[in-house]
């Protein structure tokens, strides 16, 4: 899969940290740090990720849609 | 427009993210993208952070989008020319493109070293690419024995932070009087020198290198301008960016160094100032005028301008200049170093006080205000990214500075000059 946060809109609410633990970390008060790349095993916690965000941060594509390019 | 060809030159953040405003704008033409590099689209953000302390492969950092996406790709094949007349981009290898509407988003490069011969020796990098943040992340696993970062921008801080992390000696010089002084001003800019020393730094402002110094093709010291030698042997050259426009030449069109220059509506324009209906610019390479600014032309850097921006052209491409409007974003961009999340909305450059409206710099986490003139023209949010949104109505309206009085933590904000360089004449 492939995820982008979009950290001028991010707020530092932790909820995607809450989600899916292993791939958002909340480093100091307010720097997230997420996994470019995670497996698709976790295809559901980064979907729960996503949808527990407040701002709407985060953009996901599924492997599904990588192979086309 | 619906049909025909759209030509993208730039497959990175606003190329990718143009082409998918065209297509969710409706667009069912022919859609190319060209790109330079043999990469498909991928964020830069982490290059100079979890990249360089190796946290994150390069490789892994492909942008979402890039699958889903309906069109053609044309990478590791750089645009080399433009037939304006004819309609036609021409790339290197002689395949000739032609379009209905072209998306000129070809971004900046790396500003090198000045000097040829020392940028080529080995040891010496420049960090904007995937494949530059690979090779540093490559030389710092052999673990040099002291790192010099030439430049204390936001790249050079954020680099400074992420090689210190690794335990390495980093020595950053920038002749500014602090760092991110250019961007910031050296009130907020002392604050992170602060920080950076703190970190274990050997912070050098106010000097330069003049002169880099190999022995056996390999760099092993830089000279100073106060006299001084600083033995180093790695070393990141981070002194800003050239926009990527030469192969504009020729073209008719108003290109330099420092960006393309295009209308509201970003529609590129020729050297008599005329914008051509054809061809757009958006992202780094895009020169525009600001009305935050008075109409001044500036070129953002930014990743939030790349991705609204790119979205404003493809408007225009399919609706019209009129359609769309005039481009208005609010500049935003963020930066994690030093253990500081510093945030910025509108643009601070010419502003001539500065105030800290809420929190404190004691505590690290404060809102600084710039003002120009009496009017509020940025925010800036040192670990308080949930203050910032509050001030984008004060920026966006030129609100009178300081904008927000009466904080229970700042009752009454002290605005001092910013210490930011003289505006340049226009």
């Amino acid at each position: 899969m492939r995820v982008v946060v979009d950290l001028n809109r991010c707020q530092a609410y932790a909820q995607c940290c809450y989600a899916a633990p292993e791939r958002f970390v909340l480093r100091g008060d307010e720097m997230l740090v997420y996994d470019p790349a995670p497996p698709e095993a976790e295809r559901a916690a980064i979907d729960r990720a996503v949808l527990a965000c407040p701002v709407r941060a985060i953009r996901v594509e599924p492997a599904a849609a990588e192979g086309t390019a | 427009m619906r049909d025909g060809t759209i030509v993208v030159a730039g497959a990175s953040l606003a190329g990718l993210r143009g082409a998918e405003a065209l297509r969710a704008g409706g667009f069912s033409g022919r859609l190319v993208l060209v790109g330079d590099e043999p990469h498909l689209p991928y964020d830069r953000p982490p290059l100079s952070k979890h990249v360089l302390t190796g946290e994150i492969a390069p490789e892994r950092t492909t942008l979402p989008g890039v699958g889903t996406l309906a069109a053609e790709w044309r990478l590791g094949t750089p645009a080399v020319g433009l037939d304006r007349a004819g309609r036609v981009l021409l790339l290197a290898g002689g395949e000739r493109l032609p379009f209905d509407r072209l998306l000129i988003a070809t971004g900046a490069r790396a500003r090198p070293w000045p000097e040829p011969a020392a940028a080529a020796l080995a040891g010496v990098h420049t960090l904007r690419s995937r494949d530059d943040a690979a090779a540093l992340a490559a030389a710092l696993a052999a673990r040099p024995e002291r790192v010099l970062i030439l430049g204390a921008g936001f790249l050079g801080c954020e680099a400074a932070s992420s090689i210190r992390a690794l335990g390495l000696p980093v020595t950053v010089v920038d002749p500014a009087p602090s760092p991110l002084a250019g961007a910031l001003g050296q009130v907020i800019g002392g604050f992170v020198a602060g920080r950076m020393e703190g970190a274990g730094i050997d912070l050098r402002t106010g000097t330069e290198v003049t002169r880099l110094e190999g022995e056996d093709g390999r760099v092993r010291r830089a000279r100073l301008a106060d006299g001084g030698t600083i033995p180093a042997d790695l070393v990141v050259v981070a002194l800003g960016a050239v926009r990527n426009t030469d192969w504009l030449a020729g073209s008719g069109l108003d290109a330099d160094e420092g960006g393309l220059s295009c209308d509201r509506a970003c529609r590129a324009l020729d050297e008599a100032g005329r914008p051509d209906d054809a061809i757009f610019a958006a992202g780094d390479v895009a020169r525009f005028p600001h009305p935050l600014d008075g109409d001044r032309p500036v070129a953002l850097e930014h990743w939030g301008n790349a991705v609204a921006q790119a979205a404003h052209a493809a408007r225009a491409m399919l609706a019209g200049p009129e359609a769309a409007g005039p481009y208005a974003e609010v500049p935003a961009f963020w930066s994690n170093q030093f253990g500081l999340t510093i945030k910025s909305l509108g643009l601070t450059e010419g502003a001539d006080a500065v105030a800290i409206v809420q929190g404190d710099p004691r505590s690290a986490r404060f809102l600084a205000a710039y003002g120009r003139e009496g009017r509020t023209v940025a925010a800036v949010s040192i670990n308080a990214g949930r203050w910032l949104p509050a001030y984008e109505g004060a920026i966006r309206e030129g609100a009178p500075f300081p904008p927000i009085t009466g904080g229970a933590d700042q009752p009454r904000p002290k605005p001092v000059p910013p210490g930011l360089p003289a505006p340049q004449p226009a």
